[in-house]
């Protein structure tokens, strides 16, 4: 089949892609490696006719900078406390999910909503369920102690003040850590429900006839077989974690914190998207490829251990 | 011979025994996955709840020292209320634009693309099909800071070609149709050609149709991508006159906690949540089928 005539229709088809990619793709990748490395590069430098060197100046900074150590701190706690929470979380109601027949179509519509949001318009909602209002300077009393401090004065606990004024950072990093699992479960779940669909279930039928305990069918049966698809979601939950952005805006808005903290909940998407209207590509671009790095190493390091725990 | 079959009778027994236990244990732990799925339901949609709710309350009642679970007097003002303060009708007709011309875009350099990699035959073809794969696995925001400077250089800055054009190609939606278009036998494409049936004709009239579902689910993701999009609008194209849904909903109540008005805020993200959720509601089959090949939030 090949002949000349559909080379060159070939390349016609694609030229629409292939000129965009090279525009907004493959240039990026190279230009962004270029000027994470000219040191102090910036868009009025070069407007100017500026010499930049070439050397490491630009790591150096972003990392000598104290703002962006919050980021990559924030944003590592952020990885480590919901990635493995929510998978947990989502196993379990999977595996739940997978053991019922009546109603199962409908839990499994419920727990795939909210996919279907928009994170900040939803983490407004959260906002509003862990804000105080009125609260008085010295914490003790309020007008209204909003509707999750009293579900738990409710249950005899305090009161806790969570995002507002004067809030501590373990409070700041709960709510976002309940919000961030919120929204991940459903994409895990909708995985890990289709990976235990196709397990065969002569397995099941087995471990039946020898009286395995349910709790053995779980670790020894169904988490291996399910492995290909835990790796999945947990590699996919390492990048989205490590790319957290939009939630953070959703809680606290813009000013990245609670009022009288700005930027204290920070992450490295938000660094590089603050520098950025500044023309400071130099640093933008020498984050963005630590960014990167982070991501690299994690996935290869999850590989891995898959390629050992993962039975296909 | 009387023995014997008592202690048949007794081993029946036993084994009776041990199965009305065993269906007791049995509806135990099947209450016990009722409760817990139901619990998690409850806690999944009580933002949902709270929302709306929040939403039709007045303000004096929204500030109660024990918040009430429903709404003693139902104010639909609120509604209204939100929609002028956030300007939101200008915000939906921008959104939408934006949506459907980069989706209709997106279509046909997807289709093509696709085409030209199941079914064409070129020098080079398995190379290149790698590397687009390859640049998936790199970050968006590394991208971004080049683009950043591509588009101010290109004078691009507040349009809604900026919002449009950069992200028109998706190497993942291509791959996707990819595989669907190689799963049409390629008699038919023999076949038409002998019939003297062109390239876009066939396109046309047969593999669109057959990869219809594909389609339908890229639409869906890339309308609900243009829905979602807050960060790169906020870079390049915040004004008034081309500024996106969520966007919009962000500047419109810039404070979070304290004594804001609640209920106008939560209108608003009502208003803003319901599109998503009707086409959900009508089209969750070709949505959860996307998501699961994709691996994408919107």
């Amino acid at each position: 089949m090949v002949d000349s005539k559909h080379q060159w229709k070939a390349w016609l088809y694609l030229s629409p892609a292939i000129v965009l990619l090279l525009i907004f793709t493959v240039w990026p990748i190279i230009n962004t490696v270029r000027i994470a490395f000219m040191e102090g590069y910036n868009a009025l430098g070069v407007l100017t006719g500026q010499q930049f060197n070439i050397g490491i100046g630009n790591f150096v900074n972003v990392l000598k900078y104290g703002d962006f150590l919050t980021c990559l701190k924030n944003t590592m706690l952020l990885t480590v406390l919901t990635v493995p929470l929510s998978t947990i979380l989502a196993l379990l109601i999977a595996v739940a999910l997978n053991s019922i027949k009546p109603l199962q179509k409908f839990l499994q519509t419920i727990f795939f909503l909210p996919y279907v949001t928009n994170s900040i318009a939803i983490g407004m909602v959260f906002a509003a369920m862990f804000n105080i209002i009125g609260l008085s300077p010295d914490g003790a009393r309020a007008e209204s102690w909003g509707i999750i401090n009293n579900v738990i004065m409710f249950f005899g606990g305090e009161p806790v003040n969570w995002i507002n004024a004067q809030s501590s950072y373990e409070a700041n990093i709960a709510v976002m850590t309940i919000y961030i699992i919120w929204n991940a479960l459903p994409f895990k779940i909708l995985i890990l429900l289709g990976g235990l669909q196709s397990i065969n279930k002569q397995y099941y039928d087995a471990a039946r006839v020898d009286g395995t305990p349910r709790w053995r069918v779980l670790t020894k049966i169904t988490v291996p077989l399910l492995s290909p698809m835990l790796a999945y979601v947990i590699i996919t939950g390492f990048i989205g974690g490590f790319k957290e952005y939009s939630s953070i805006v959703g809680i606290f808005g813009e000013k990245m914190g609670p009022v009288g903290d700005a930027g204290s909940l920070n992450t490295m998407v938000g660094y590089i998207y603050e520098v950025l209207p500044d023309m400071n590509y130099g640093d933008a671009s020498a984050a963005a490829l630590i960014l990167f790095g982070i991501i690299l190493v994690v996935t290869m390091i999850n590989l891995q251990v898959s390629k050992k725990r993962v039975h296909f | 011979m009387a023995k014997k079959k008592d202690s048949i009778v007794m081993h029946e027994q036993d084994l009776q025994q041990v199965s009305a236990q065993q269906r007791v244990m049995r509806v135990l732990v099947k209450s016990f996955t009722y409760l817990f799925l139901g619990v998690m339901a409850l806690i999944v949609l009580f933002p949902f709840y709270w929302m709306i709710i929040s939403s039709l309350k007045s303000l004096d009642e929204y500030r109660f020292n024990v918040p009430t679970l429903w709404p003693q007097k139902i104010i639909w003002a609120n509604y209204a209320k939100a929609f002028d303060t956030a300007d939101l009708g200008q915000l939906f007709m921008n959104t939408a634009y934006v949506g459907i011309v980069s989706t209709l875009l997106s279509l046909v350099i997807t289709v093509l693309s696709a085409f030209a990699f199941a079914r064409l035959e070129f020098k080079g073809k398995d190379m290149m099909f790698g590397a687009l794969l390859a640049t998936m696995m790199i970050p968006g925001e590394l991208f971004t800071i080049t683009n950043y400077a591509t588009v101010n250089d290109f004078g691009w800055m507040k349009s809604f070609t900026v919002l449009i054009v950069p992200f028109l190609v998706s190497v993942f939606y291509i791959y996707l149709l990819r595989q669907n278009f190689l799963q049409i036998p390629n008699e038919l494409y023999l076949a038409a050609k002998v019939d003297g049936c062109g390239d876009l004709k066939y396109l046309w009239k047969v593999m669109v149709p057959l990869a219809m579902p594909t389609l339908i689910s890229i639409t869906i993701l890339k309308m609900m991508g243009a829905w979602n999009s807050y960060v790169w609008p906020r870079l390049v194209a915040n004004d008034d006159a081309h500024r996106l849904i969520t966007n919009g909903l962000r500047n419109a109540f810039t404070t979070t906690t304290g004594d804001v008005d609640y209920p106008v805020q939560m209108a608003a993200v009502a208003i803003v949540s319901a599109p998503l959720f009707l086409v959900f509601l009508f089209l969750r089959k070709y949505i959860m089928q996307g998501v699961s090949r994709s691996g994408i939030k919107g």
